[in-house]
C-alpha cells in the first residue's frame, strides 16, 4: 500500500490523485517596530485528505479557515511548514511528495494541477489579449509550434467555454464578470489539467451568471475527467458541485464525507452550525432564526481543546482541554465519515435536507 | 397601492445618471409602497437600480444624478414629505435622515468614521435627534452616553468599554452589530439596509439579520432590505420587489413569490439557484447577460434573455403593471401587462 493510500484510509473508486498527509503551514505572528516573534499563527494544521480521480472535494469553512492557503499550499505558492503533498499523475505511478520537489518538477506540476480564483477581475492581466490570457501557458511551455497553432488551440479552447472565438484580440476590461471567468477556466483548461483547485470561482458573480460558470465547471469535468479542488462558502453551491466535502475550522478539517451524508446527517455542530446559518431560498422553511448569537471565532489564538468549543453549544468539560481527533466513524452503508468531536454519535444534530 | 397603512410611497420614479457616453436610466419607473412594520425586500443584479432607488429615498444620490420624474413621499408624524421636492440638504430632509430614516450599508466601515471612538460616533447620531434637543445641559453628555450604551446593549455590545473603542478595534461582526446599533440609536421608522451582510461569513450574517428583526419588532420600524441573495429574501422578508434594468418587474408576498412567480425573469432566478435541501437539479442559467445600460432594449427590458419572448410584442411594447393576485403584480405582456 503506498503511503498516499495509507495516510488517507480511504480510497475512492479512481484512486487518489493527491493526498495531503499532515499538511501545515503557519506563519510567524510579528508585532512592534522590531518585529519580534510573537508565536505563530497555524493556518493548516496537520490537514490529512485525499483527492481521488475525477472527484470534486469541496474545502469549505468561513474566512481565515485556512482553505485557500490549503489550495496555494499544493501548487507550492506557499511553502508548507510541514507535512506531505503526495502527488499521483497517473493510475500506478509512484506518488511523488509535492513538498519535496525541485524547481524543474515544480514547473511540470504547474502545468497538471491548474488554479482558478476568485475575483476574475483581478486574476487576468488587463494589458494582455484574450489570446494571450488563454495561450500564455501554451507559450510559456512551449507547447504549440507556431501562431497559427496557437491561435487554433485557443480559439478551440474558447468555443469549450462558450465564449465566441472572434474577441481573441480584445482586452478583459471589454467582458463582463461571468465572461472573465470562463476567460480564467479557459486559461486553466487548455493545458488539460489533471486537477483544478478553484478557488471560489462563482463568489463574485450574479446569481444568473453564477449558475452558468456552475454548469460549465460540470460540463468540463464530463468531458476532461479531471479533479476539483472546490473551494467554497456557500454550502447550496457546494451541494450542487461536490462529490465529497470536508469541512474546516481554524485550520483543521472538522468534519470530512460524502455530500449526501454531510447534507443528511452532519456530525460535527459546527457543520450543523454552517447550515442552519446558510439561507436557503424557501420561505416556507425558514431556519436563520435558530441560529444564537455567539462568539466569533479567533484566528490569533486558538482555544486549548476543540478549536470550535467557545461557539459550541453541545461542549462539555473536556471539549475544553482536550484536542478531538479527526476519526473514521463509518456510515449506515459501509461508507467513510470523519468527524473530529468527542461527542459525536451522542449528538443529534439538525439536518435541513435529505 | 394600500394608502391607509403606507409609510412611503415610491411612484414612477426616474433617476438618470447623464455620462459621456450617454444618458443610464439607472432607475426607471420604478413604483412601490413600503407598509408600517413591515420588512420589504428588494431583489436584483448588479446594475438593476436597487441601491440608486435606496439612495434616492433619503436623498443622498451622487450629485452627477438627476431624478427626471416620478415622486417619492414620506408619510411622516409630522405629516406627508414629497422627498422628491427636496433638495438635498435642505433642512427637511437633513430632519428626516436625523429621525426618521436611517440607512446601512455593505461594509460597515463606510458608515463609521475611522478616527472617533464608536462612543463618539454614536451619542453623535442621537445628540442630533430633534428630541434630545430638550436634554438639560449639565446632565446632557451622561444622559447621551448612558442612551449610547443602552443601544449598544441591545445589540450584545455590553462592555461599557466599548464606547472608547475605534471601529478598527473591533471584529467584523462587532463592527457590523455596532453600525446597526448607530443606525437604529434614532429610533427610525424605516431602516434601509443595502447589502448589509454581503461581505460576512454565514454564521455571522445570520446572526445580524436576526439583530436587525429583532431591533425591527421592538422599535416598530418598517425595514427595506435591497439585497442580491435570494436565500436572505426568503428567510427574512414579508414582501418582495423585484427589480430588473431599472424597473420593477414583479411585487408580492414572499410566499406566494417562491410558489408561484409570474414574471419570467421572476422565474429564471428562481430556477438558476443552487439548494440546500430537495432533489439536486441541473441548473437553468438565464441566458446572455445583463444588456448594457448605455443599450437598454426597446419594449420589455428583459426579452432578450427571456424564454417567452414574442417577437413583434415584447420587443415593442412596454409592459403595464397587473395584479394577478391580491397584493401580487408583475409587468409582463405575455401576462396581460
Amino acid at each position: 500500500m503506498s503511503a498516499a493510500r495509507r495516510a488517507s484510509g480511504i480510497v475512492a473508486d479512481g484512486g487518489p490523485i493527491i493526498a495531503a498527509e499532515r499538511l501545515s503551514k503557519s506563519y510567524a505572528k510579528e508585532s512592534g517596530l522590531l518585529r519580534r516573534r510573537q508565536g505563530e499563527v497555524r493556518a493548516v494544521d496537520q490537514m490529512s485528505f485525499v483527492l481521488a480521480r475525477g472527484e470534486t472535494l469541496a474545502l469549505v469553512g468561513e474566512s481565515g479557515c485556512g482553505k485557500t492557503t490549503t489550495g496555494l499550499c499544493i501548487v507550492r505558492s506557499e511553502e508548507p511548514t510541514g507535512g506531505r503533498i503526495w502527488y499521483t499523475p497517473l493510475p500506478g505511478a509512484p506518488p511523488r511528495d509535492i513538498v519535496q520537489m525541485e524547481a524543474a518538477e515544480l514547473r511540470a506540476l504547474r502545468r497538471t494541477v491548474r488554479v482558478v480564483f476568485q475575483d476574475p477581475f483581478a486574476s487576468l492581466n488587463a494589458r494582455m489579449t484574450v489570446l494571450r490570457i488563454v495561450g500564455e501557458p501554451l507559450i510559456n511551455n512551449r507547447l504549440a509550434r507556431n501562431g497559427a497553432e496557437l491561435k487554433e488551440r485557443v480559439a478551440a479552447m474558447l468555443s469549450l467555454v462558450q465564449l465566441d472565438p472572434v474577441y481573441m484580440n480584445r482586452y478583459p476590461h471589454s467582458f463582463s464578470g461571468g465572461q472573465r471567468q470562463r476567460l480564467a477556466f479557459a486559461r486553466a483548461f487548455i493545458l488539460q489539467p489533471r486537477v483544478v483547485i478553484a478557488d471560489e470561482p462563482v463568489s463574485a458573480l450574479d446569481v444568473s451568471v453564477q449558475a452558468q460558470i456552475l454548469n460549465l465547471m460540470r460540463s468540463l469535468q464530463a468531458r476532461h475527467a479531471m479533479s476539483y479542488l472546490f473551494i467554497a462558502h456557500n454550502l447550496a453551491v457546494v451541494r450542487y458541485l461536490s462529490d465529497r466535502v470536508a469541512i474546516m475550522y481554524l485550520g483543521r478539517i472538522v468534519e470530512l464525507a460524502s455530500r449526501a451524508e454531510i447534507f443528511a446527517r452532519p456530525k460535527h455542530p459546527y457543520t450543523e452550525l454552517l447550515l442552519t446559518s446558510s439561507p436557503n431560498p424557501d420561505p416556507t422553511a425558514r431556519k436563520l432564526h435558530l441560529v444564537k448569537a455567539g462568539e466569533s471565532p479567533s484566528y490569533g489564538m486558538l482555544p486549548a481543546g476543540c478549536p470550535f468549543h467557545p461557539r459550541c453549544p453541545y461542549r462539555e468539560p473536556r471539549c475544553t482541554v482536550e484536542k478531538p481527533e479527526l476519526v473514521e466513524t463509518g456510515t449506515e452503508r459501509g461508507g467513510s465519515h470523519q468527524v473530529a468531536c468527542h461527542l459525536h454519535g451522542q449528538l443529534s444534530l439538525r439536518t435541513f435536507s435529505d | 397601492m394600500t394608502g391607509t397603512t403606507a409609510l412611503l410611497e415610491v411612484d414612477d420614479l426616474h433617476v438618470v445618471f447623464p455620462s459621456r457616453e450617454g444618458a443610464v436610466r439607472a432607475v426607471n419607473g420604478v413604483s412601490f409602497a413600503l407598509h408600517r412594520n413591515e420588512v420589504l425586500g428588494i431583489i436584483g443584479e448588479s446594475g438593476c437600480g436597487k441601491s440608486v432607488t435606496a439612495l434616492s429615498i433619503l436623498g443622498i444620490l451622487p450629485p452627477v444624478a438627476r431624478v427626471t420624474g416620478g415622486t417619492i413621499r414620506y408619510h411622516g408624524a409630522g405629516g406627508t414629505v414629497t422627498i422628491t421636492d427636496e433638495a438635498r440638504e435642505s433642512e427637511t430632509m437633513k430632519a428626516i435622515r436625523r429621525n426618521d430614516i436611517s440607512m446601512i450599508f455593505q461594509e460597515p466601515m463606510t458608515s463609521f468614521s475611522p478616527v472617533h471612538t464608536i462612543g463618539n460616533q454614536i451619542t453623535e447620531a442621537i445628540a442630533m435627534m430633534d428630541e434630545a434637543q430638550s436634554i438639560p445641559r449639565q446632565r446632557r453628555q451622561r444622559e447621551l452616553s448612558e442612551r449610547a450604551l443602552d443601544v449598544l446593549g441591545r445589540v450584545g455590545l455590553n462592555d461599557p468599554d466599548i464606547l472608547a473603542a475605534y471601529p478598527h478595534n473591533l471584529s467584523g461582526g462587532m463592527r457590523q452589530r455596532a453600525m446597526i446599533a448607530m443606525a437604529v440609536a434614532c429610533e427610525p421608522r424605516i431602516l434601509i439596509a443595502d447589502e448589509p451582510t454581503t461581505a460576512l461569513d454565514v454564521t455571522l450574517q445570520a446572526q445580524a439579520l436576526n439583530l436587525m428583526l429583532e431591533m425591527q419588532r421592538s422599535m416598530q420600524m418598517a425595514v427595506i432590505l435591497v439585497t442580491h441573495d435570494l436565500g436572505v429574501i426568503a428567510e427574512i422578508t414579508e414582501r418582495v420587489v423585484v427589480m430588473y434594468l431599472g424597473r420593477v418587474v414583479e411585487t408580492a408576498p414572499v410566499g406566494p413569490l417562491f410558489a408561484r412567480p409570474e414574471h419570467p425573469y421572476s422565474r429564471a432566478l428562481l430556477a438558476s439557484i443552487p439548494r440546500l435541501s430537495g432533489p439536486i437539479e441541473a441548473l437553468a442559467p438565464i441566458r446572455g447577460m445583463v444588456p448594457s445600460p448605455y443599450e437598454m432594449p426597446p419594449g420589455c427590458p428583459f426579452h432578450t434573455r427571456c424564454d417567452e419572448f414574442v417577437p413583434g410584442r415584447c420587443d415593442r411594447d412596454t409592459p403595464a403593471t397587473v395584479a394577478v393576485a391580491a397584493d401580487h403584480r408583475v409587468a409582463c405582456l405575455i401576462r396581460g401587462g
